[in-house]
């Protein structure tokens, strides 16, 4: 039994990582496309982003040097990872559901991260987690995990039930979308069942993830949170490869979106970038596009089909 | 209002139009326009029209699609409909607008977030049809099933949608009744962009199937790389016209007027909207009595597109887009110029500033710049003898999205009205999170069939309930109201809704441009620039 919860959690983790890249790779692979900033744009001057504003607010902007507010970008990212100030913003109705089912996913990546210190630790330094701190250790990552599972279990069901009681979304809903919240429900529910039913005999978590480390075959995972464990280890292999992956997606629509700015000046990276997507070759087929595949982009730009031509 | 419409509603056979508005589901105004009874009624599409375009998607027609003959003609269109969609999503089609596409097709939450924002779906009365996401909803479906070759468990996971001609009709049409405005975008909690899908639907249908807005690419893009100006005119007419300005200028203010063409190495390059030239002359006039004032080395071009700012592609065609934004270029090129001014043109600001800067390489990547900025500059460097009180009546601003949202000009234009105007009050909201006027992505310079009823009704019901707002605390037809609007496009949408709604005779309210404003508070200029005559 305990093999197969290793494995499973192993292949969970491997794949979650794998397909994370892949997805991240594919969208920073694209080619840089056409400015299409919004306003504000956090990394702008302070008095700017105030109001909105950009250097183009600024008379003869390109001989101005700018510089990069990372504060201010920091000021909208974080908070926006941490307590989805957006939603906080625009649709608090949600908020109330979203907020605990994602910070319950980062409260629970946290207590992981915790197991795992505490576990490689142990087997390490055993002498150092036998006292105080080893003890600190135990509470911190019990509290921060079942807070974490409470919470995003509490805020995965408030998302199926306004998912299925909400008019605005039951047009857009899929069955996958149902799907895909009961996947999170049941594979915390049965975590936490499996917890809290474990027989007094039951090794403990940090047992468990020392046993996942060494491949320890003796510890015996009981029956009910191994079935969670697995479920949890399927769930974090599935989350890449759907839209809920948004947690990639995100950072490309904020910083190669909403927030790309850069100016493309002479000489310029972005310059070499755009003079190599000039020599594309568009199959375009409405015949005022003057593509056939074999002109490129330059030829199909520098083309004025009516030039000369009587109104 | 017709029942709540699904999205597998959009491939229902035969034309019969998904959705219907009635006045009395719309979204209230303020006094005067509360009574929707008292509401124009929408003229209805005649026979003729319904029996030969598609017109199956709503009240109105923008497009005026034949309709085909046969199912094989069907057939033919839904490959090539197909055959686009795949081209969206390779770089060598698309390098352009890829990567942000990909995104927003892959990672919306369907959250509903970004419906509050839009204008047109609050508008409507919250009508499904124009929810942000219902048009990107059926475009995710067809890119998974279609691009992405989905089967069964993609349907399951994303949702499933029949492919037909009545879909790929309605669908063209659907892309015509967003502003692009991307005041959702701003919302998304993903970053998922509505106002992107609806732009890259168009330009499918444009660069693909050759289907786009006649005002947008005939009378548009297309007459502007004919003969050099969407209006028309030749250079040899812009001249003409220009001059008889300048006389008329003199005139008006006291104030010798010339406007400088072809100036080799002058410090700036002005690009009117041309429309300005012909609708709103007192605006390309204001602009020379400002510049000449306050020394500006400036100049005109004539050469082709280099006298008309607009540049339509942004809206629909990329091809279209790039040819333009290089004309313009190089006419700032020929002359040697130090910079090229944009005047009062949103999209024009947005297309050749942001949009062009990574079209335009090596010497024809010259810098450009806002009017905005040159005006705060001269205004408030006092550069020219103002006279505030002359300005003394209920101003509003109007913020362009394309200058404002998605250029981030927001600032310099209030400087100046702050500074001469001194009943100046904001619309709610404003800045970065105004409200389109309704007239954005080309809806201003669009009046086929019945399409100024659904502008004004829904695409512009949310700005005129901020002027009528703005303007509530002087609601008296004796007391002159003036909405500052620095845009050809937006002064298009208040011209024709204004008037459609009978505001300067029953309310006196008046719009026009920013420097109207400076130059009727010009102390060296005679009082009265503003005549406020409707025009
Ligand atoms: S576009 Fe954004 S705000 Fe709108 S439904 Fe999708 S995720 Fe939600
Ligand atoms: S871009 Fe503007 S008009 Fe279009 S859906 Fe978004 S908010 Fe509505």
């Amino acid at each position: 039994m305990s093999v197969l919860v290793y494995l499973a959690l192993y292949a969970g983790a491997a794949v979650f990582v794998a397909a994370s890249l892949v997805r991240a790779w594919m969208y920073a692979r694209a080619p840089l496309h056409l400015r299409w900033e919004l306003y504000p744009v956090p990394h702008e001057d302070p008095a700017k982003v105030k109001h909105g504003g950009s250097y183009f607010e600024d008379k003869d902007w390109w001989t101005h040097k700018r510089a990069y507010n990372l504060a201010g970008e920091l000021g909208v990212m974080v908070p926006e990872m941490l307590f989805l100030k957006a939603l906080h913003e625009f649709n608090r109705k949600l908020w109330y559901r979203s907020f605990p089912f994602h910070f319950g996913l980062y409260l629970l990546i946290g207590a992981c991260g915790l197991l795992l210190l505490a576990a490689l630790l142990g087997l390490f330094a055993p002498a150092l987690m036998a006292g105080a701190l080893g003890m600190a250790f135990h509470w911190l990552y019990t509290v921060v995990g079942v807070a974490g599972v409470a919470l995003a279990l509490v805020g995965a069901v408030g998302l199926l039930h306004r998912r299925l009681t909400d008019e605005d979304l039951k047009t857009y809903t899929t069955a996958g979308d149902i799907f895909n919240l009961l996947f999170f429900i049941v594979s915390f529910g049965v975590l936490c069942a499996g917890f809290l039913l474990r027989g007094p005999g039951a090794p403990g978590v940090l047992a468990m993830v020392q046993g996942l480390l060494t491949f320890n075959r003796t510890i015996e995972v009981p029956g009910l949170l191994a079935v969670g464990i697995v479920l949890c280890a399927l769930l974090a292999a599935y989350i890449p490869l759907t839209h809920m992956s948004h947690f990639v997606g995100k950072y490309f629509t904020y910083h190669d979106v909403r927030w790309n700015d850069q100016v493309n000046l002479r000489g310029s990276k972005i310059e070499a970038k755009l003079v190599e997507y000039l020599t594309y070759k568009p199959t375009w087929s409405a015949p005022h596009v003057t593509a056939d595949g074999k002109r490129t982009w330059a030829d199909v730009a520098t083309t004025n089909p009516w030039e000369g031509a009587k109104k | 209002m017709t029942d709540k419409i699904k999205l597998t509603d959009m491939s229902l056979p035969g034309r019969k139009p998904l959705a219907h508005v009635e006045n009395k589901d719309l979204m209230p105004l303020p006094y005067p326009l509360e009574s929707p009874e008292k509401d124009h009624g929408w003229t209805a599409l005649t026979e003729k029209v319904m029996g030969a375009v598609e017109c199956g998607l709503d009240d109105t027609c923008a497009l005026n699609i034949p309709q085909p003959k046969t199912k094989e003609e069907e057939d033919e269109l839904v490959k090539k409909f197909l055959a686009g969609l795949d081209k969206l999503f390779t770089k060598e089609n698309n390098w352009t607008f890829l990567q942000p596409l990909v995104l927003s097709m892959e990672h919306c939450a369907k959250c509903q977030t970004c419906s509050d924002a839009c204008h047109i779906y609050e508008a409507s009365g919250g009508n499904e049809l124009y929810r942000p996401t219902f048009r990107s909803e059926i475009v995710r479906r067809l890119y998974f099933k279609s691009v992405k070759h989905g089967g069964v468990l993609s349907a399951w996971q994303h949702g499933d949608i029949e492919i037909n001609w009545p879909l790929v009709a309605r669908l063209a049409e659907l892309a015509y009744r967003c502003n692009l405005c991307r005041r959702c975008a701003q919302t998304c909690p993903i970053g998922a962009d509505n106002g992107l899908v609806a732009h890259e639907l168009r330009k499918l249908f444009s660069m693909e199937l050759g289907i786009s807005a006649k005002e947008c690419h005939d009378n548009g893009s297309v007459l502007q790389l004919k003969v050099g100006s969407s209006t028309g005119m030749s250079s040899l007419v812009v001249k003409d016209n220009i001059e008889f300005i300048d006389e008329d200028m003199t005139e008006k203010t006291g104030i010798k007027v010339e406007t400088p063409w072809d100036v080799e190495g002058a410090d700036v390059l002005l690009i009117h909207n041309a429309g300005e030239i012909m609708a709103w002359p007192e605006n390309p006039g204001a602009f020379a009595v400002i510049l000449n004032a306050a020394g500006i080395k400036w100049t005109l071009s004539s050469e082709l597109a280099g006298y008309d700012s607009i540049n339509y592609g942004l809206w629909y065609d990329d091809a279209q887009f790039a040819r333009v934004a290089i004309k313009h270029a190089q006419a700032a090129k020929k002359l040697g110029v130090k910079k090229i001014v944009l005047g009062e043109c949103g999209h024009a600001h947005k297309a050749l500033s942001v949009i062009a800067d990574r079209v335009l390489t090596g010497d024809l990547n010259i810098p450009r710049e806002s009017s905005m900025t040159l005006l705060r500059d001269i205004v408030m460097n006092g550069r020219l003898k103002l006279d505030p009180s002359r300005n003394d009546f209920p101003v509003t601003l109007h913020d362009p999205c394309n200058m404002v949202r998605l250029m981030g000009v927001v600032e310099p234009q209030r400087e100046v009205i702050r500074k001469i105007c001194p009943q100046f009050r904001e619309m709610w909201p404003h800045g970065v999170d105004n409200y389109c006027c309704g007239g954005g992505s080309g809806f201003a310079i669009m009046s086929g069939n019945n399409f100024q009823d659904w502008r004004f009704h829904v695409s512009g019901r949310k700005k005129m309930e901020q002027v009528l707002n703005a303007f509530s605390d002087c609601m008296d037809p004796s007391i002159h109201k003036y909405i500052c609007a620095p845009c050809s496009n937006c002064k298009g949408q208040f011209r024709d809704m204004l008037a459609y709604y009978d505001m300067w005779a029953k309310q006196s309210i008046l719009y026009g441009g920013l420097v109207e404003l400076i130059v009727n508070c010009m102390v060296d200029a005679k009082p009265g620039f503003i005549d406020w005559e409707w025009h």
